[in-house]
Parts: structure tokens; sequence; C-alpha cells
């Protein structure tokens, strides 16, 4: 457990300040936006009701898609930029995360200073023209000043949710005390999870109690109150930022997908980086779509990834092939298309692969996906949130005529357990899951190669092609991890009762592979 | 270019033939009123509550717009002056008091000099002198207004009013709201400030013996229109009017009532 603790403290001050610089940077557009809003709200009843349903809409859609929506938008400017400017800008991370965040922050701004000049006394009104005031005047020095409680309480909602859903910025790239949450979810690292959430928690009460005495400080016209809240706020965001974003950016950045094996290996890539002198950090956690853009856009400079995932999900192939033509295929694809360099396979496959209780299949002499198809109508199914959408899966229902009576998306890192227990008869596992030999589960075979092959290839960005030293620090990896070792690895991490981080199991991948 | 002093009978303020509508001509709040109104006069303009008097008092400084007619204050016409700048030049106190809330004592009081923009020392003394003028002790600068009496506001409204040394002061009912001691004693103040700094005051009142008490002369309204004017001498001895003679017989009656119960006491 201390272990664990002194790992999460350890990253707390790039976590924290990295999500301290989000919240505030979002807070203060949504601030400048919102009032702003507000005050054509005031004048114009009819823009007023248009804002607040527009901004109400934006409000509805949940954090994490409007996170992720934010991220192809980008990609798709910064090429158009690009095209007609000759600039880009990075789409990853930190400029998504800040848009979606400041759009969700605008509406408690915008409700409560509308609500808050609307309440100003008609009397009050009156007599601010009635001394000569202009309409700016008017609002600044009276409609403002009297509805600042109102708008403190906006601020203050705008600020506690804006704080929360900056813990969703990971998957696009951010860092960010989500990161503990993502990271602790797919390791079962539930230190990292509550670790997160109190982090989290504890920095939207410290800065919402700040604003508090800042709008108390309003109501009761009292300037020490307000300093006092004032400095409160320049105290956490001096302090998360002076020990915070530890890095001024390293010179090569590794990404990571979101499960346990990637955590392993983009550590194990880091590792072996500084082994050889050089600068590396990892960003891991990030969406399947994300990290591939991101690799081509040069904005991480290797990561892991699986040829059944480029051929499938990039070049949109429908039928398999053996595992050497699929390789190849890949490499010349992502050579030719993206400029991407694969520079080899590591040696294990990750594939989709139908999963079983080892019991429940010998009692029915279950195999093969063939066997398995009669039960189908009375069994459930479980799979990760893509699979039921990906091409292989309605190969494979075709193939075999499946009709599973129920099928339900889950968590990875729950579905083995959830099979294990009995609450689900199925589930289309990972085939390097350490997972399947914790729980004893069997793999069913797939006598008609429906599903394609899931070899693990490390992917080096454009602009990382011609880097001799970065290729030579990487090429001992290439074809030295069997899917044994690296189901082996995963276990380690996620099972509880071993509790290594993945920077311990990436250590002790290496020392077998270097052996 | 027309001044005050060029033609010292000429009026302060000049309302020709002013009507306003607020639903496009179907109805009229004001009515064809015409009234000249001399430098050093105190008016007051009485009439029941939607006679449309604060409707005309406020055309007067723009607070709202005559449908038709012409204005003058100090011989221009309000029309080709701005109207920020007109505001701050004529003193204005509201019904209801009218202070803003979230300022203290001073500053509201500060509040038209500032918008000029005085220097902070000037109004510093200002406020003083203004404090001393309305019989509010100096020690009331800091505090606000909710802390203050109903009578210590309007103080500080009149104070208000008076802060940019305004030629012109504008009364909308000022002292409806206090109680009748108190009232008769700022109305009193009031008009002894009126002679002593040579102001030209318009007030509204609905309250006919207030008006005759304190205003030289008054102009009556209803329905939008002015019905008579006069100096109090005058309508209580020869009312030309049904309904002006109907608004003063109530005070002389009331006052005859009040002196007979005094005589008949034992």
């Amino acid at each position: 457990m201390d272990a664990r603790i002194a790992s999460a403290w350890a990253v707390l001050p790039d976590y924290l300040g990295q999500h301290v610089l989000l919240s505030v940077t979002a807070l203060a557009i949504g601030l400048f936006v919102g009032l702003s809003l507000a005050i054509i709200g005031v004048w114009s009843p009819r823009l007023r009701w248009f804002l607040l349903t527009a901004t109400g809409l934006i409000q509805t859609i949940p954090g994490l898609a409007l996170l992720a929506l934010f991220y192809p938008l980008l990609l798709a400017l910064s090429a158009l930029t690009e095209r007609f400017f000759g600039v880009t800008f990075s789409a990853l991370g930190f400029l998504p995360s800040l848009l979606a965040l400041a759009l969700y922050s605008i509406l408690p701004i915008l409700r409560n200073t509308v609500t808050g000049i609307l309440g100003v006394d008609d009397a009050v009104r009156e007599a601010a023209r009635g001394v000569g005031m202009t309409p700016a005047q008017r609002l600044f020095k009276v409609e403002l000043p009297l509805a600042m409680p109102v708008i403190m309480a906006g601020i203050r909602t705008a600020a506690v949710w804006v704080i929360g859903t900056a813990t969703l910025s990971t998957p696009i790239g951010q860092t960010s005390l989500g990161n503990y949450i993502f990271t602790g979810l797919q390791t079962q690292n539930w230190v990292f999870v509550v670790f997160g959430c109190v982090a989290a928690v504890v920095l939207a009460l410290v800065v919402d109690q700040c604003l508090a005495l800042v709008e108390r400080g309003f109501a009761r016209r009292n300037t020490l109150l307000k300093a006092l809240g004032g400095v409160g706020l320049a105290a956490v965001l001096l302090a998360s930022l002076l020990v915070g974003p530890a890095r001024g950016g390293s010179h090569y950045v590794i990404g990571g997908k979101a499960f346990v094996e990637q955590y392993i290996l983009a550590a194990l890539i880091d590792e072996r980086l500084d082994a050889a002198g050089m600068d590396a950090t990892h960003r891991v956690g990030l969406g399947s779509t994300v990290i591939f853009d991101a690799l081509a856009a040069n904005e991480i400079d290797a990561y892991v990834d699986y040829t059944g995932t480029i051929w499938t999900n990039f070049m949109h192939r429908r039928e398999t092939a053996s595992h050497e033509k699929v390789l190849a295929g890949v490499g010349a694809w992502l050579k030719r298309t993206r400029g991407i360099t694969m520079l080899g396979p590591l040696g294990f496959d990750n594939a989709y692969a139908l999963v079983m209780r080892r019991d429940q299949a010998e009692r029915l002499h279950i195999h093969s996906i063939a066997d398995l198809a009669p039960y189908a109508g009375r069994f459930s199914i479980a799979g990760d949130y893509e699979f039921f959408e990906r091409p292989e899966w309605k190969a494979l229902k075709k193939a075999y005529g499946l009709n599973f009576r129920e099928t339900r998306e889950m968590q990875s890192t729950f579905m083995y357990r959830a099979v294990a227990d009995g609450a689900i008869d199925v589930i289309s596992g990972y085939t390097s899951d350490g997972q399947i030999a914790q729980y004893d589960l069997v793999v069913l075979d797939d006598p008609k190669q429906s599903l394609p092959p899931y070899d693990a290839i490390l992917l080096l960005s454009p602009r990382r092609a011609e880097d001799a030293k970065f290729r030579s620090a990487l090429e001992p990896l290439i074809g030295r991890i069997s899917t044994k070792r690296m189901r082996e690895a995963n276990l380690s991490v996620s099972r509880a009762a071993d509790q290594r981080t993945p920077e311990q199991a990436a250590e002790e991948l290496w020392r077998d592979i270097a052996k | 270019m027309p001044t005050g002093d060029m033609d010292t009978n000429s009026a302060t303020i000049s309302l020709r033939d002013v009507n306003k509508s607020f639903d496009r001509g179907r109805n009229f709040a004001v009515r064809g009123v015409s009234l000249d109104i001399a430098t050093g006069e105190f008016v007051a303009v009485v009439g029941t509550s939607g006679s449309g008097k604060t409707t005309l008092l406020k055309t007067i400084n723009r607070l709202i717009e005559p449908t038709s007619g012409i204005i003058t204050v100090e011989n221009e016409d309000v029309q080709a002056l701005d109207p920020f700048q007109l505001r701050r030049r004529i003193g204005y106190v509201f019904q209801g008091i009218g202070l803003f809330p979230h300022l203290t004592v001073a500053e509201n009081i500060a509040v038209t000099p500032r918008l000029i923009g005085w220097a902070k020392g000037e109004i510093d003394a200002r406020i003083n002198e203004l404090l001393d003028l309305v019989q509010l002790p100096r020690e009331t600068r800091d505090r606000m207004p909710s802390t203050l009496s109903g009578g210590q506001r309007q103080r500080v409204g009149v104070a208000r009013a008076l802060a940019a040394r305004p030629h012109i002061v504008l009364m909308d009912e000022p002292f409806g709201a206090l109680d009748p001691i108190t009232r008769d004693s700022l109305a009193r103040e009031y008009r002894a400030v009126h002679r002593e700094l040579g102001l030209t005051t318009v007030m509204i009142t609905h309250d006919m013996l207030e008006a005759m008490l304190l205003a030289d002369r008054i102009a009556v309204m209803a329905k939008g229109e002015i019905v008579e004017v006069g100096t109090p001498h005058d309508l209580l001895n020869d009312p030309k009017n049904d309904y002006v003679r109907e608004l003063i017989d109530v005070p002389r009656r009331q006052a005859s009532e009040v002196e007979r119960l005094a005589g008949g006491r034992p």
C-alpha cells in the first residue's frame, strides 16, 4: 500500500499543477465570455432567450463527449490553418480541454449575471439615469456591483463544475487529476482512484470556499473578506503552478492507450529512452483514435498499436488474412498514407477472443466458437466499449451464426471478473490479458479465422523516422516479448496481490528481455 | 449665444405645447402643456396619480422624451443637449428616495461630481458642506443608506441632488414617504435652501396643502393637462376651475375644522 501512496504523491505536483492551470484558464475564458453574453442578454430580451437556451443545451452534453468532440474539431481546424497559413497548433491535450471546459463554465455565469442584473430595483436604476449616468456607467457603477453576490454564486458553481469535469480530459491527452482515476481504474489501483477523487474534491472545496469568502465580501461590502478570498485563490494558483507542471516539454513524448498493457509498454519505452540518455515522458490513457492522429501529427513520438486495429479501424479492411500478410499490409499503408514508421512487431499478439469460464465450457463441451453457436441464444456476452461496433464482431456473428440473448458493454477491467462470477456467460477478452489465467478462463478457438490478427507493433511518428539514436534505443524491444510474458506483466499490475506499478512491471519485463 | 444673463426676465425652464403618448398617439399622458418657470421660482405641480405630473417632470431632464413640443432649460433646447450632461447639471430628488444601496452616504452624494470629474479634494469638501447644509452629522459620511432613518435618507437624497451645484432642482414627491413631523421640517428646510442658493425648483406632489405652503406658484394637472396655474393666494381666493376649487376646499375645510375643535375646547 505504501508504495502506491508514495507513487501517487510523486506525481501530484504535475497532475495538480496541470489541473489547476487548465481549470483557471478555462474559468477565465468562461468568465469573460459569460459576462459579455450576459450584458448582451440584459440589453436584448430576445437574444437573452436565445443565449440561455443555447448555453443550456451545451450543458446537457455529457462532459466526456464534449471533450472528445473538440479533438477532431481542432484537428480539422489545424489542418485548415496549415493549408492556408502554414501554421499548425496542437489539437491534443490542453487546447481541446480548455475550449470544452470554458464552454461548460459559461452557463452558470451567464444565467446568474442576467438574473442578478435584472433583479436590481427599478427605482435604483431610474436613480442612476437621473443623476446622469450613461448606460455603461450604470452597468459598471450600479448594476454589476449590486448583482455581484448573485454573479459570484454563479462563478462558484462554474468553478466546481470545471474542476470536476477537468478530470475527464485525460483521454484527449491533457494531464489532470483524472490521470489518477483513469490509470487507477485500468490497473485496479484503488489507491490511485481514491487519491484522484479526493484531490479533485479538496481542490474544488478550497476554491469554492475562497470564492465564498469573496462572495460574502461583496454582499457585506467587506474588503477584508474579499481580499482574504482573493489571497486564498492566488495562493492555490501560485502553489500549484510553482510545484506544478514539472516539465518544460520533454524532447520525446511516448503515448499509451487506456489499458494496463499500454501503460506498461509506454513506461518501458520511456525507460529505454531515459537509459539511452534521452529526455522522455509518457502520456497514457489516450483514446484509440486520438493517439493514432496524434502520432501522425507528430504530437507524440512513439506508441504501440496492434495490426488488427489499424487493419480494420483505419484501413477499413473487412476480410482477414495471415499474421504476415496483415503485418506487411499495415506497415506499407502506414508509411504511404501517414508517414508513420513501423519499427517492427514486439512479438506478442493481443487479439480479440471469445472467453468463457472453464467449468461451464467443459460441461457443455465447448472448445471453439463453432461449438458455442447453438448455446448463444441462452447466453449473454460482454465486450469493451468499442467491440460491438467493430467489423470483426459483425463478421464473427455472420461466420458462426451467433445470436446472443443479451450484449453488454463494460469497462474491460471488470468483464473478466463478471464472467468468472457468472454474471456474464461469454466475454470478448484480449489474448494477452493476464486475467484469463487469473480467473482460470478458456479462450475459444476461431476455426474460421474470422477475427484478424492483432500483433503488437511499435510505431514511430513521421518526424522521428530518420532519428537514428531514437530508433537504436528502441530496436532491442522488437520481437522480444512473448504473449506469455506480456500476460504475466499485465497480471502483475492488474492483480491486487502483486500491486506492481506499470513502471515496476516495465522494469521487470526489461530485465527478462535483456537476459 | 443666448444665456441667462443676457435676458434676466426669461424663464429658466420653458415648456411649449408638450405632448407625451406612450402608445403611439392613442392616449396622452401629457397633453398640450405650456409652462414657463422663472429663475429662482419654486413651482409645485399638483395632481392625482395618473394625472401625468411625473411624466411631465421627467421630460425636463429627458428621462422621458416628449412626443412633441419644445422644452428649453436656461435658454437651450434640451433636444440639442447631450442627455447625460443635461441630467448632471439638474438636481433630481426621487420619489422613494432612490439612494444607491451599495454606496455610503458620502459616495451617494459624490456620484454626480464624480461623473463630471471634480477633483477628489473638492468633492470631499463639498460632501461636508452639503451634510452641514441638510443638517446631517458628519459622522454619517461612511454609513450605508440602510442604516439611516427615512428622514435622514431623504436629507442625503437632497444633498445628492445639490452636490454638483445645479441651478435647477426637480423633485418627485420628495417628502411623500415621511411621517408628518419630519416631512414638515424637511420641507421648510428645503424651502430655505432653495431661497439661500437661488435655485429654481419644480416639485411634484399630490398634496395641495404642501404645495400651498411651499410653492411660489402652483400648476394643477388633471388627465395630462394643466387646468390652472396661479399663486397660492390666487387659487385660494379665485379658483377658475371646479376641480381646483374642490382641491382647495379640502385643506381649507380641514383647517377650519381643526380651528373649530381647538376653539370649542373647554
